[in-house]
């Protein structure tokens, strides 16, 4: 109250039923009538704020037209009215100054509606199915262009008992579509007495994802779980896995067929790639994100499905690793997870610096010799 | 990238298209299906934009099965054609196209077989050989050169060879595999997959 009396405030209209009766006749330089109800006179002043003057001390927020759409029209061209509303705040505000934005993701961004941040995707993350399970493993950098935002940020994340998912594309969008798929699924699951099936929560999640392509949202997720009812159904190794190598260029790729469809009957590991942009491929080794190349040179020649639990941990290891070490937007440490038909299991987060020292070492000791 | 190719004969018609899943210069997959099976003799193969080639196709997929639920009896290769073009058009104006390129093919008892080519500005035309991709521009020539309409399968299935040979020698791309399926009376046949090898 001291501070309107001595800054001359103009404050807008809280609860717009109360000023109409006191404001209309009030003479706001009648000081003798401050006391009392003048205050409540000189706080319900018919201007409003944004036009003409604005007071020192008051803030008018400059809300991009934008944030207060529908999320689902975020980011979209509409031809007519988005240069328009640019226009208007311009027109409104001159004095603000112009926002200029760093050249945006390599994502094609439409180009009236600029982005509120970088935003990140910079990731190395990888899932493949073999005998013993299904192996997900990421790093942990979350980058914001240049930065690293946060070096131990957990981009596996588990959805349910028996199934986890890694996230690459924009943190945020992850994590929130991650819950939510969560969500659906625990309903289902309650609902049907049932866990859904990883291709349906692929399925689901594709669904979900399906409005918001063209917007800027972008989640690329590889969803690895295990599917079936008894822990009991273990599937059998069977030697035509052991033998062959994952070639699916040669003609045994009819074997290969056979051989995939007996393991994946309706019980088994299972690894569903799942796009922002609606693309959902089931397969047997995705890796994703901008350190997905180099990974996949590494799982390409050392992944088959009849490895050991030991060896699929070391590969996935090694692959993270050595994304990270050419990927800049790749680092710090690398999660594990490994589900089996008894739910998922977490590694240790490892810090992979110490992997680069020690391999130095090994090249130092090997250089000396 | 994706390229579909499809053959009409006298009494069968014979589609292909490549196995290769891709995303930006990944393989994701080597053995993706791009036919969808919309009734027993009714195939459609669809190649474009990454997620709306699955949704599009998904969506007439289950509405041609409904059809088929509600009346009694399947739509023709014609019907589903049309029906499919009438949907790509009333999406082409709006704010969410489909960009998506598509073959039907089919077998109508009272027709015969069929082949129609649609693309993502949803022309429709029925044609006795088709193709989309880049390596259309390859491969179509080819067609016109050899193709007659009393081709036999085993004929038939030579040309394609021919196509995918010329693919291989001309096309930057790598496309190791493809998927050959056949149509006629009896319904849709798997055939081998065609790995065309190194030349």
């Amino acid at each position: 109250m001291a501070l309107q009396n001595v800054c001359d405030l103009h404050n807008p209209p809280l609860f717009p039923q109360w000023s109409a009766p006191l404001s209309r006749s009030f003479m706001p330089e009648d000081s003798t009538h401050l006391s009392g109800g003048g205050i409540h006179g000189e706080a319900f002043s018919t201007r409003l704020p944004g036009r003409g003057s604005l007071s020192p001390l008051e803030f008018y927020m400059p809300i991009a037209e934008y944030l207060t759409e529908s999320p689902i029209n975020f980011g979209q061209t509409s031809l007519s009215s988005a240069p328009t509303k640019l226009l208007e705040i311009d027109h409104l505000h001159p004095s603000l100054p112009s926002i200029s934005l760093p050249p945006p993701t390599p994502f094609p961004v439409s180009p009236s509606v600029p982005l509120p941040f970088t935003l990140s995707h910079g990731t190395t993350t990888l899932g493949f199915a073999f005998q013993g399970g299904v192996i997900a493993a990421a790093d942990t950098r979350s980058s914001c262009s240049g930065l690293v935002a946060c070096p131990a940020s957990p981009k596996v994340l588990p959805i349910h008992s028996h199934l986890v998912g890694t996230t690459s594309g924009t943190s945020a969008d992850c994590a929130l579509w991650k819950r939510i798929l969560a969500r659906e699924l625990r309903l289902y699951q309650l609902r049907h007495r049932r866990r859904l099936s990883t291709g349906g929560a692929a399925k689901l999640l594709s669904h979900m994802l399906h409005p918001f392509k063209g917007t800027e949202l972008c989640v690329a997720a590889t969803l690895c779980g295990w599917d079936g009812d008894d822990e009991k159904h273990e599937q059998p190794i069977t030697e035509k896995h052991a033998n062959t190598p994952t070639n699916q260029m040669t003609a045994s790729n009819s074997s290969g067929q056979s051989a995939a469809s007996g393991a994946s009957a309706t019980c088994g590991p299972r690894v569903i790639y799942v796009c922002s942009d609606g693309l959902r491929l089931q397969g047997e080794l995705f890796s994703v994100g901008s350190g997905s190349p180099y990974a996949y040179s590494i799982l390409d020649s050392s992944v088959y499905w009849g490895m050991s639990v030991q060896e699929a941990t070391e590969v996935a290891r090694e692959a993270v690793y050595r994304a990270t070490y050419r990927d800049a937007y790749s680092g710090n440490n690398v999660d594990l997870y490994h589900v089996t038909a008894k739910g998922w299991r977490r590694r240790e987060r490892e810090n992979l610096k110490e992997e680069y020292y020690r391999e130095k070492e090994r090249e130092r000791r090997v250089i000396a010799y | 990238m994706e390229y579909l190719i499809g053959i009409q004969g006298p009494d069968f018609v014979l589609v292909a298209a490549d196995n290769v899943a891709a995303s930006s210069i990944i393989q994701m997959k080597h053995d993706y299906d791009k036919m969808f099976k919309l009734s027993e003799k009714i195939l459609l193969l669809c190649v474009g934009e990454a997620g709306d080639t699955v949704q599009f196709a998904e969506y007439i997929q289950k509405n041609v099965q409904l059809y088929k639920m509600r009346n009694g009896y399947e739509l023709s290769p014609a019907a589903a054609a049309n029906f499919t073009r009438k949907n790509l058009a009333d999406y082409l104006r709006s704010r969410t196209p489909y960009h998506v390129n598509l073959l039907l093919a089919g077998y109508d008892e009272a027709d015969g077989p069929g082949l129609y080519y649609m693309d993502y500005l949803s022309a429709l035309a029925k044609a006795p050989f088709a193709a989309h991709g880049y390596g259309a521009f390859l491969t179509l020539s080819i067609l016109d050169r050899y193709y007659r309409p009393d081709l036999t399968r085993e004929e038939a299935v030579d040309l394609l060879k021919k196509c995918l040979e010329e693919l291989n020698k001309r096309f930057i791309l790598n496309l190791p595999s493809f998927t050959v399926r056949l149509i006629d009376k009896d319904g849709i046949h798997d055939m081998e997959k065609l790995p065309v090898g190194p030349k």
